[in-house]
This record gives structure tokens, C-alpha cells and sequence, in this order.
């Protein structure tokens, strides 16, 4: 846990994060982002947002569309400049900088392939215009060939390859002038399930051997979650929570965040006793719920109680002894579907509440599972509620 | 890349009929600029006779070439202005006036051409310039580049605009990536407008009657003043040398760019 707060934390120079927190860091930022603003009209797209990021992390901008993140990975390339605050890229403000001068390089969501040149001479371009002499060019090009393994398609027009392969060679396009930060607008976007999986797999094998700094930005939050070290959650232009992708799911800071990453359970409630280690919370549609104490001081009054769907069990009858079962409500099941992995569960609580529960299925020959308007008990322990500020 | 499926009866007759259309004027014309007879409607058999009596003919000759310049100057000028112009259309979203701007623009291709060439006529007399070779280059200029705007713009319009953006992330300035992407991209529509501008700048006879001067006719005023007395067989072949030569031009123009999306960044301009 303390490590996880280590990697999520601003360097020594005193800057505002979501966590609120500062820690002295042994190593700089290669990227800090200071306080900036975008307006478009009067619709602020990025409002007074700032983020440090370190050198060969895999960070990932992830948030609704119209959040901001696009704009924001856009100033970074340099397409948008920010109306108020600093872009320090290893000390220097490249806020105003044109996208040209800046040592930084983009994968653009529809790949931007150039259809009047080959793979090779789209992935040389960079290069060439970096006034690289012609023998180098020819051995880093085929460099970045064997690196994203499109040998055999140099001389292919971008209209000749597959949505695979397109994607491939803009990889290897923005990987060939060996930028200090790499931006990604969502590069798997175009892609099917079963090849986006491959390459996200082979995304992040790439940045841990090249140990270079990727920015992803991304809706998908399975994707998210997979590949990246670090997750920006971004809503309405602002930050709402960095951190580690477990921290996010099991920790999330406020409910926005909750409620956006997974799918959960949310009780609202007024807090009526606290124990040393743990909150009691009078909900109106579960009854009496005990939760831990959470790692954030919750104000007096109102809050929610938020647990993850597989954090709940089921049973038939109150799990007698079982020191745990804490918290235990009751009701009918609406509703089940069947995922494979697991199957979720509705359950209609006596409280007027319905239950998302998860039950992983962890047996092939198991029985059928709970049928439906049968009677089940629900618990969980009082450590898998998140309490959240209302 | 699916392989073409065969014609159908109906394509086939369409396809025809069509051509016909089009073409079966001009075969004639073809045909009868090969006439011995001095009677334009009667067959007198083959002959090559009204291509030397063209060739004989010097003032002819003379529209001819004065035509010829005037269309390659003005359909050049045109076209790096009617580029440009599409170019600040279609990428400066934000100016003001745009919307005007683009109209005013646009204006002159349904403008009649009487009232073109007459405004023209005056401009050149108050400036006091001396009507001649310019004044007619000038006066197509402004006719042609309208033509060649839209016929780029609409290129550019379906020209994503990141492109332009990849190229300047991997290190050129806006000239140069307009240079190095989007120029060889919408090339094939440069080219178009450029033959458009040319074969418009070479049909024209009312803006060149008002603006050209004395002993400057273009080839359509040398024709239709020659008409007036009578066509002669002389005019077919005539015409036939233009056909030829446009027939020439594009089939050059279609190779330039098939060369051009063949050979990739080679062809490209720098």
C-alpha cells in the first residue's frame, strides 16, 4: 500500500495533486503539467489540470468522451495550445511550441498513414526530416520493422495492409525518432476484441523493453487497466484520481470514480456510529450496513456505502458463525446472467435496493446456480465497503 | 481489392448509348475534317487538304498559339491561386468572413459571362491598359480560378486533417507538411483544375471578344469571325488538332498521377 502511494505521488517541487498529498520523489518528472487551462468558447476542456509524470511509466488518461483527455494529450503534441499554465517536458515549457520542435511524438487514433508512401517510407519520414543520414535511416528503419515485426511489407501501400498491420506501422512511425514521451490516442480503438488484446500485450512488452514513456489516452477501461502502470481518471476537464490500477478499482476516491471504473453497488446512508476501526451506517434501502473506516477523514452526515459486485456472496441461509458475515441482507433474485467466468446476479433487497452480485463460476459441473424469485441471503465483510462521500 | 465483375447487357448498352452521345458529334467532325470536298455536308472523298490550307493559313496559326499561351498562362496562374484559396477555405475554420469570403468566391462561376467580360472591358480601360495578350490572361484568370477552387477544395474537404498533423509531429513546419502530404494528395485534383482551367481559357469567346485588342484574337474569336462568312472545311480540321491535343494532355495528366501513386515519396515534390 505505502508503495503504491510512493508511484502516485508528485516530485519534490511542491504541486497540487489529486491525492493532495506531497512526498519528496529521487527523480524528476520527465513531464509536469501546470495547472493548465483550454477553453473552446466558453466551454473549458481542460480546467486547471496538473500531473506529474515519470520517466518510462506507461501512464493512461482514462475518462468519458468530452472529458478533456483528448484535448489534453493534444496539447501535449502541440495541436492545441493552452490558454493558462506550463508544460514542463525534462524542465523546459514546450506549452507554446510548435508540434515540430517538440520531442514528442503521436500515434493518432485513424493510425494518419500517409497513402502516397510505403510502410517504409512512412515509418523513414520522421527521420529524414530530422536530417538523419541516409545509412542510419535505412538501418533504424529496419530496426523498427523487426520491432513491430512487419518484415516482408515495406514496400505495401497503407491501403494494402490489414487494420492490424496499419496499426503496426504507426507504431513504428512514432517509435522511429525516439521521442522522450510517446502520446497514444486511442490506438485500439479500430480494432477487433481478440487483436486488441494481442496488442495491448505486445504494447506493453514494447515500452518495458524500450523503457520509454507512453501516454495512453483511452475510454476503455479494461484497457486501461491491463496496460497501464498508472491511471488519470478525468471528468469534466479535471482529474479525479491517479493512481495505480488496483488502488482505483478497490480504493476509489470519490463516487464519480466509483461509479465509472466497474460496476458497484451504492448504498446511501448517514453514518450513525464510529467505532475504532469501523463506520455504522443506516442506509435507507439495505438497513444497517458496518464498514471500515475509510483512508480519507469522511465529513459528519451523509455518505454512501460502495461494494463491488464480487465482493458479495450468496447464500441460502445466514452463514451461521461465520464472524465475517457482518453485513447480511436479504431478497429475492429479479434477474441472473450467464458471462462464462462468472454470473451476475439482481437481487430485489427487502429494503427496496437492488443487489449486483458476482459470482465467479469456479466449478463446471456446479449445480445450476440460484433460480429466479428464490429467496437468498447477501454478505460481505465490513473491509470490502468503500465508504464515499456523497 | 475485389477483382471487377463482368458487364452486364444493360451496362453494355448504357455504356454505349452514352459514348454515342458524347462522342459521335465529334467522330463526325473527325471524319469530315478529312473531306476533299469543299462543301462541308458532302463526301468527296479523303484527303489532307484542309490540314495544309491551316497550316497555309497564318493568321490562323497566329489565334492559334495566341490561344495556346494565353490558356497555359492563365489556366498556371489560376491554379496556384485557386489552390491557395481552397486551402485557406477548407483549413482556417476560425477567420472571420469565411462564409463571405467562399461565396464571393463562388460568385463568378454562375456569373454571365457578358457581364464578366463587360466589367472586365471597363476595369482595363480605366487603368488604361493596353488590351491585348494580359488583359485576355487576366480576364481567365479570374474566370478559371473559381473552377479550380472548388475542384480542390472538395479534395481537400475529404483529406483527413490529421495527416497534415502526423506530418508535423514528425518534424515539419506547416509549410512543409502542406508541401511533403497534403500537395501530393490532392495532386490529382491540381491537375484536374488545372486542364479544366486550360480547356475553359481555350472555349472562351465572350470574355476574350471584350478583352482582348486588336490583332490579339484568340482561336474561338478567329473561328466564329471566319463561321460568319461561311463555315469552311478548313474549321474541322481545325477543331479535329484541338481534340487531339486535349486527348493528348489528359492521357499525359492520367499517367503523371497513376506514376505518382505507383512510385510514392519519389514522385512527391522536394
Amino acid at each position: 500500500m505505502a508503495d503504491d502511494i510512493a508511484t502516485s505521488e508528485p516530485a519534490a517541487e511542491p504541486a497540487p495533486s489529486p491525492q493532495g498529498e506531497q512526498r519528496p520523489d529521487p527523480q524528476p518528472p520527465v513531464l509536469r503539467i501546470e495547472n493548465v487551462v483550454k477553453t473552446f468558447g466558453s466551454f473549458r476542456a481542460v480546467d486547471g489540470l496538473s500531473l506529474d509524470i515519470r520517466a518510462g511509466e506507461f501512464f493512461a488518461l482514462l475518462g468519458p468522451s468530452g472529458c478533456g483527455k483528448t484535448t489534453l494529450l493534444r496539447m501535449l503534441a502541440g495541436f492545441e495550445a493552452p490558454d493558462e499554465g506550463r508544460i514542463l517536458l525534462s524542465g523546459e515549457d514546450i506549452a507554446q511550441m510548435l508540434p515540430h520542435q517538440r520531442p514528442v511524438n503521436m500515434m493518432f487514433q485513424n493510425y494518419a498513414l500517409f497513402p502516397h508512401l510505403n510502410v517504409r517510407d512512412n515509418i523513414a519520414f520522421g527521420l529524414r526530416r530530422a536530417g538523419m543520414p541516409r545509412a542510419e535511416i535505412a538501418t533504424r528503419v529496419a530496426e523498427m520493422v523487426a520491432l513491430v515485426r512487419l518484415e516482408g511489407l515495406e514496400k505495401r501501400k497503407p491501403d494494402q495492409l490489414s487494420g492490424g498491420q496499419k496499426q503496426r506501422v504507426a507504431l513504428a512511425r512514432s517509435l522511429a525518432r525516439r521521442p522522450q514521451v510517446l502520446l497514444l490516442d486511442e490506438p485500439m480503438a479500430a480494432l477487433d476484441k481478440k487483436l486488441r488484446e494481442t496488442t495491448q500485450a505486445e504494447l506493453m512488452e514494447l515500452q518495458r523493453r524500450l523503457g520509454m514513456t507512453f501516454i495512453i489516452v483511452t475510454h476503455d477501461q479494461e484497457e486501461a487497466m491491463t496496460v497501464a502502470t498508472r491511471i488519470g481518471v478525468m471528468n469534466a476537464g479535471r482529474l479525479e484520481q491517479v493512481a495505480v490500477p488496483r488502488r482505483l478499482y478497490e480504493e476509489p476516491a470519490s463516487r464519480w470514480v466509483a461509479e465509472f471504473v466497474g460496476d458497484i453497488n451504492l448504498f446511501e446512508g448517514e453514518v450513525t456510529a464510529r467505532e475504532p476501526l469501523r463506520l455504522r451506517v443506516a442506509t435507507a434501502t439495505a438497513g444497517e450496513l458496518v464498514a471500515a473506516q475509510p483512508v480519507a477523514a469522511i465529513g459528519e452526515g451523509r455518505v454512501a456505502v460502495a461494494i463491488r459486485p464480487e465482493k458479495i456472496r450468496l447464500a441460502l441461509r445466514r452463514p451461521a458463525g461465520d464472524a465475517a458475515a457482518i453485513n447480511c441482507v436479504e431478497g429475492a433474485i429479479t434477474d441472473a446472467s450467464y458471462l462464462g467466468g462468472k454470473t451476475v446476479y439482481k437481487v430485489r433487497l427487502d429494503g427496496g435496493a437492488v443487489l449486483h452480485a458476482a459470482q465467479a463460476n469456479t466449478a463446471r459441473l456446479d449445480a445450476d446456480g440460484y433460480g429466479l424469485n428464490q429467496r437468498i441471503v447477501a454478505w460481505f465483510t465490513p473491509d470490502d465497503c468503500v465508504v464515499l462521500e456523497r | 481489392m475485389p477483382k471487377p465483375s463482368r458487364l452486364s447487357r444493360f451496362n453494355v448498352a448504357s455504356l454505349s448509348l452514352g459514348l454515342a452521345f458524347l462522342y459521335l458529334p465529334i467522330l463526325i467532325l473527325v471524319i469530315y475534317s478529312f473531306n476533299a470536298s469543299r462543301l462541308v455536308t458532302v463526301w468527296g472523298g479523303w484527303s489532307m487538304r484542309w490540314y495544309h490550307e491551316f497550316f497555309n493559313d497564318r493568321a490562323m496559326i497566329d489565334a492559334a498559339w495566341m490561344s495556346l499561351r494565353v490558356g497555359a498562362t492563365s489556366a498556371t496562374v489560376a491554379t496556384v491561386l485557386g489552390t491557395l484559396a481552397a486551402v485557406a477555405l477548407s483549413r482556417g475554420q476560425g477567420f472571420r468572413g469565411r462564409m463571405l469570403f467562399s461565396g464571393m468566391l463562388y460568385a463568378p462561376l454562375v456569373m454571365p459571362e457578358v457581364i464578366t467580360g463587360l466589367s472586365l472591358l471597363l476595369l482595363f480601360v480605366a487603368l488604361d491598359a493596353e488590351r491585348g495578350f494580359w488583359t485576355v490572361t487576366i480576364a481567365h484568370t479570374t474566370l478559371t480560378m473559381c473552377f479550380v477552387a472548388v475542384v480542390v477544395q472538395s479534395r481537400l474537404v475529404s483529406l483527413d486533417r490529421s495527416l497534415e498533423e502526423a506530418a508535423m509531429d514528425l518534424g515539419c513546419d506547416p509549410l512543409r507538411a502542406f508541401v511533403m502530404v497534403t500537395l501530393p494528395l490532392i495532386a490529382p485534383a491540381v491537375v484536374a483544375g488545372w486542364l479544366l482551367a486550360f480547356t475553359l481559357s481555350l472555349d472562351d469567346l465572350v470574355i476574350a471578344s471584350f478583352t482582348t485588342g486588336p490583332g490579339s484574337a484568340t482561336l474561338p474569336i478567329r473561328i466564329y469571325s471566319e463561321v460568319r462568312l461561311g463555315v469552311k472545311p478548313e474549321i474541322n480540321a481545325i477543331c479535329t488538332l484541338v481534340i487531339g491535343l486535349i486527348a493528348v494532355v489528359i492521357v499525359i495528366a492520367s499517367l503523371a498521377s497513376k506514376l505518382s501513386s505507383d512510385r510514392g515519396e519519389s514522385a512527391a515534390p522536394l
